[in-house]
């Protein structure tokens, strides 16, 4: 039996192995009693991997790590602000707060969350319709990510099958609606990831010769950053880059920042925190999710960064790891994973992706969806009123969203999954990072507040992004088209730094400047809002 | 040290590292704390969220 054969039985066998889990789980929970009941006698352990399944994808995998290879291990502060904010902080400080005020107000979606708190449709509608339209950007980078690997493990495939290959299995993992939310798939999903990832650490320290070894044949390359990536700001892969260069921008702001933060106000993410059944749940969560997003990102970025070592000193390449890809940072894990890796582990590394790719694709199809069923149309235009139509506006809602990721997924370029997730987080942080802070934390914040922030987070970032910010702004062209030049900051600081260092403290001001000024939110609304705590 | 040039680097690391053990040393120190009663409201959210789960 060749590769593929044998591959393809171990997928096939996997798939059904998740849906067995999912029908399993699904059965145990028939009915509310059950579901509320089941999060108290679950272990623990399958409890908090589940929510890293839904946080890491293959875009943190193959995208982010893929990063750490042209960047350098200064991705680890990334790795530092996903364990600090996107665990710590998010659990213990937003997360048991989110729970109480989203069954409190009976929400279900992130919009609807920050709709009902403030008492607004149009947050609903905006924040669901928006989440609609950006979100597939996001899950393009996953697809990409696990097209990628698909493409560099099999000689046959091209990136246009592949990427058809992984949405056929996601279309039907995704469509078998049972399986949402149910923590066993995920569970399973976060121990495959974790083993994978722990055996890729492994495996790549002891090749390169032990931790600090490896570490100083990075450092000892230096003198190998190519004079194009000298010039703007590349120092060594185990230095940061020149305070203040380009790629020192976009590094600090774009990916550290702009991920690091964004992760806070994520509409799949935040829904997880509604649907645990106590704080001690979250407590728990906290040990193993620190555990497991080290075990991922932490172990991506350095193996990403050891991975010219590798090309460079052990391949007949003898080159780094940018060149052996041609330049695409995206193919740099799976050529990796496919040079210095046994065969067995290519097998595992596949299965560890596509379970890093399922888990969070489902979520973010379902997240879309909702978002353009529940709360655009149904909660928003409808005004709550359902229709026999409803159910199917949710279900238009996954597939156009599906349609919509493929388009992005065959028309991306290359390296460009952790930009693409990168815009979709910053503008997450920016639309709802200050209205979800005051949700929690403000019972000050009006609903005109919450309004004047989302609305200016979205169209701050979306102008920053066409008119100022010149990586995308060249690349989008429209810039070009009415002022007649790439940015209109071009040549300046400013058409290098990320949206969400300028356009998230705005958002910030406007919200608590507009909340001084208007009309409060009446006492027994907010009354009901924080009950129980 | 660490066979990284950079302080700010290594810095990084270490700080991935220590982050991680204070998850690791809340969720022990807390295991057994913040378990809840079952309000009524939880027991809509619940039905709705099932009722929801259902339909898509």
């Amino acid at each position: 039996m060749d590769n593929f054969a044998i591959l393809t039985v171990i997928v096939v066998v996997y798939l059904f192995v998740v849906a067995y889990l999912g029908y399993y789980g699904y059965r145990k929970t028939k009915n509310a009693t059950d579901y509320l009941v089941a999060g108290r006698s679950t272990h623990p352990y399958i409890m908090a991997l589940s929510y890293g399944a839904t946080f890491i994808s293959t875009s943190a995998i193959v995208g982010f790590g893929g990063a750490a290879a042209l960047f350098g291990m200064g991705l680890l502060w990334l790795t530092f602000l996903n364990i600090f904010f996107g665990i710590f902080i998010a659990f213990v400080v937003f997360g048991k707060r989110t729970r109480k005020i989203g069954r409190n107000l009976d929400a279900h979606t992130f919009p609807e969350f920050l709709g009902r708190r403030f008492d607004s449709r149009f947050i609903q509608g905006f924040a669901g319709i928006t989440v609609f339209l950006l979100m597939p950007l996001y899950a393009s980078a996953v697809l990409i990510g696990a097209a990628r690997f698909i493409e560099n493990t099999f000689a046959g495939v091209n990136y246009n099958t592949a990427i058809l290959i992984y949405t056929l299995i996601i279309c039907a993992y995704v469509l078998a609606g049972g399986l949402k939310g149910v923590m066993y798939t995920d569970a399973l999903q976060g121990t495959i990831m974790f083993v994978g990832m722990l055996v890729l650490a492994v495996y790549t320290y002891s090749t390169l010769g032990g931790v600090i070894d490896s570490h100083q044949a990075l450092t000892n390359m230096a003198d190998k950053v190519p004079a194009k990536l000298a010039a703007i700001g590349h120092q060594g892969w185990t230095s940061m880059p020149a305070l203040g260069s380009p790629l020192w921008w976009q590094l600090v702001s774009t990916i550290v920042l702009g991920v690091g933060i964004g992760v806070l106000a994520q509409p799949q993410l935040v829904v997880r925190f509604m649907t645990v059944k106590s704080s001690r749940e979250l407590n728990r969560a906290v040990l193993s999710g620190g555990i497991f997003i080290l075990a991922m990102t932490g172990v991506a970025f350095v193996v990403g960064a050891l991975s010219n070592v590798f090309f460079y000193e052990h391949t007949a390449y003898k080159a780094i790891s940018l060149a052996v890809a041609k330049g695409n940072i995206d193919s740099i894990i799976p050529l990796y994973v496919n040079s210095a890796m046994p065969v067995w582990f290519v097998y595992l590394f596949m299965i560890t992706l596509l379970s890093a790719a399922m888990s969070t694709s489902s979520s973010q199809f379902h997240t879309m969806g909702s978002a353009f069923g529940r709360d655009f149309f149904e909660k928003t235009l409808f005004r709550g009123k359902q229709f026999l139509y409803t159910v199917s506006l949710t279900r238009i809602g996954i597939v156009l969203g599906v349609i919509a990721t493929v388009i992005l997924g065959y028309n991306l370029p290359g390296s460009v999954i952790a930009i693409a997730t990168a815009i979709f987080f910053g503008f997450c942080a920016t639309m709802f990072l200050p209205s979800f802070v005051g949700a929690l934390f403000w019972k000050g914040m009006t609903r005109a507040g919450a309004v004047s922030s989302v609305v200016v987070g979205f169209f701050g970032s979306a102008c920053w992004l066409l008119f100022v910010h010149q990586k995308e702004s060249e690349a989008l062209g429209l810039c070009k088209l009415v002022f007649g030049k790439a940015s209109l900051a071009a040549g300046t600081v400013w058409a290098m730094v990320d949206p969400i260092v300028v356009i998230l403290p705005i958002s910030f001001v406007v919200a608590f400047g507009v909340s001084m000024w208007t009309k409060k939110m009446p006492q027994e609304h907010l009354d009901a809002c924080f009950k129980h705590m | 040290m660490l066979g990284i040039a950079d302080p700010q680097i290594w810095l990084a690391y270490v700080l991935c590292i220590l982050s991680t053990i204070l998850c690791v040393y809340y969720g022990a120190k807390n295991w057994d704390k913040g378990d809840e009663p079952v309000y009524p409201e939880d027991v809509t959210w619940a039905e709705d969220e099932k009722k929801a789960t259902a339909e898509n």
